[in-house]
């Protein structure tokens, strides 16, 4: 058993775990997030995907114990209140989704992915940067559709952001 | 997962002692490791994490050389400036390992150390004939990959580092398992000071390799129309349920073609 010492969507929290304990786990079943899902189990699938120390990586193929110091953002923490974030509005308005079950992982990959494009996103960017993330009913359009949308919708907020400071 | 032990390194030092338990593992970006152990085909008593240690992370460019932390992640890999310029193939090379969240954890140091016969790092340090620094010497990269999964580190060896010249033309092309991303087929092929070598990962039996027909054939010429017609021997390629041997033989010339093209452009 080990303690581990989390920043999960702003807050502090703490547990003890086994070793061997995922950190997908972990943030289901110690803190009750089951927003983040397990898939596939073996790394391929991309529901389980989280941000930690703002990277995107797959939640199912890291020990708790390893991200133990590290800072969190799951899909619970992405919204502001009741301000849908701008990739999870995107997802609603253009139907980015049909059962759900990949859509916490998409939308981790894709506030990332867009964070790491400043430069703006063209499909084929997106299409390749989707790799790690499957599903199974959209045929992928619409969840590429809400990505780019949300990118735009993004890229002018920073400028408006930019604008009000200057 | 069967039960383990987790210890968080605080230098290699302090790794190296760790490591001296009971049937401990070095840990890095588990990406391999992992899976492994969830599966049970891995079942290390004890994990010595080594991925934080700062002196084994980042990418260092002095003149032609260049030096990479073994616990630099293939994201910051591909995405070096400095890399960019010396070595734009090595850091494309790292851009298409696996997927956008496994190119964020996992390292070069731990592909290497495991030596996937499908894995692209192997063929990468060959070609670019790197040196393999570990915590007790230094090692050639051509002595370095032994076989399936198998390297010339010793019980308690840790990588540290590798080193390579950056050669005047490089480049690497892959054929990918749709589902892994691991390479069927993938040639790496760079033209240096000390002439030409191509390595092949993803095809040998005995997991990564120069191929001496390509190097000699490139050696005469460093073009593209120099393979033509090449043909390379199926003997002691893997044939496998992704594809056979003669399909693998036959891959290899197109990659490297196309690998060689690449270069040049």
């Amino acid at each position: 058993m080990s303690d581990v010492s989390l920043t999960v969507n702003g807050k502090r929290v703490s547990g003890s775990a086994e070793d061997r304990t995922l950190l997908v786990h972990f943030l289901r079943e110690h803190l009750g997030l089951t927003g983040t899902h397990v898939g596939c189990d073996t790394s391929q699938c991309g529901a389980c995907v989280v941000h930690v120390d703002g990277r995107a990586v797959k939640s199912c193929t890291m020990l708790a114990v390893q991200a133990s110091g590290s800072t969190i953002v799951t899909i619970e923490g992405l919204a502001d209140g009741a301000e849908l974030h701008p990739v999870q509005a995107a997802f609603k308005e253009h139907h980015g989704l049909q059962c759900g079950f990949c859509t916490p992982g998409m939308i981790m990959t894709a506030t990332d992915m867009i964070a790491r494009h400043p430069e703006g996103l063209d499909e084929a960017t997106v299409r390749a940067e989707l790799e790690g993330n499957i599903c199974r009913c959209t045929g992928y359009h619409n969840i590429v559709k809400a990505i780019l949308a949300a990118s735009e919708t993004m890229a002018k907020g920073a400028k408006g952001k930019a604008k009000q400071a200057a | 997962m069967y039960s383990v032990n987790y210890h968080r390194a605080a230098s290699v030092a302090d790794a190296a002692k760790l490591l001296k338990n009971g049937d401990a593992k070095l840990l890095s970006g588990g990406m391999t490791l992992i899976p492994a152990m969830k599966t049970r085909l891995a079942a290390p008593s004890d994990l010595v994490d080594v991925s934080r240690l700062k002196d084994l992370q980042g990418v260092k460019v002095s003149g032609k050389t260049v030096t990479i932390g073994a616990a630099t992640t293939h994201y910051d890999v591909s995405t070096d400036e400095k890399l960019k310029k010396a070595c734009p193939a090595l850091a494309h090379m790292a851009s298409l390992i696996g997927d956008p969240a496994v190119r964020y954890k996992g390292t070069i140091g731990g592909s290497i150390a495991n030596n996937d016969p499908a894995a692209d790092y192997p063929a990468a340090l060959l070609a670019l004939g790197a040196t393999i620094i570990t915590n007790k010497r230094e090692i050639a990269a051509d002595k370095f990959f032994k076989g399936l999964f198998e390297t010339a580190l010793k019980e308690g060896e840790i990588v540290t580092a590798v080193s390579f010249t950056a050669p005047a033309k490089a480049a690497y092309q892959k054929f990918r398992n749709p589902a892994s991303r691991y390479a069927i087929v993938g040639v790496f092929v760079t033209k240096g000071k000390d002439g030409v070598r191509a390595a092949v990962t993803g095809a040998g039996e005995d997991g990564v390799f120069r191929s001496k027909e390509i190097e000699a054939a490139l050696a005469k010429s460093f073009d593209a129309s120099a393979l033509d017609g090449l043909k390379v021997s199926a003997k002691g390629l893997m044939s496998d349920l992704h594809a056979s041997a003669d399909y693998r033989a036959s891959l290899i010339a197109v990659m490297a073609r196309r690998a060689v093209a690449a270069a040049n452009a």
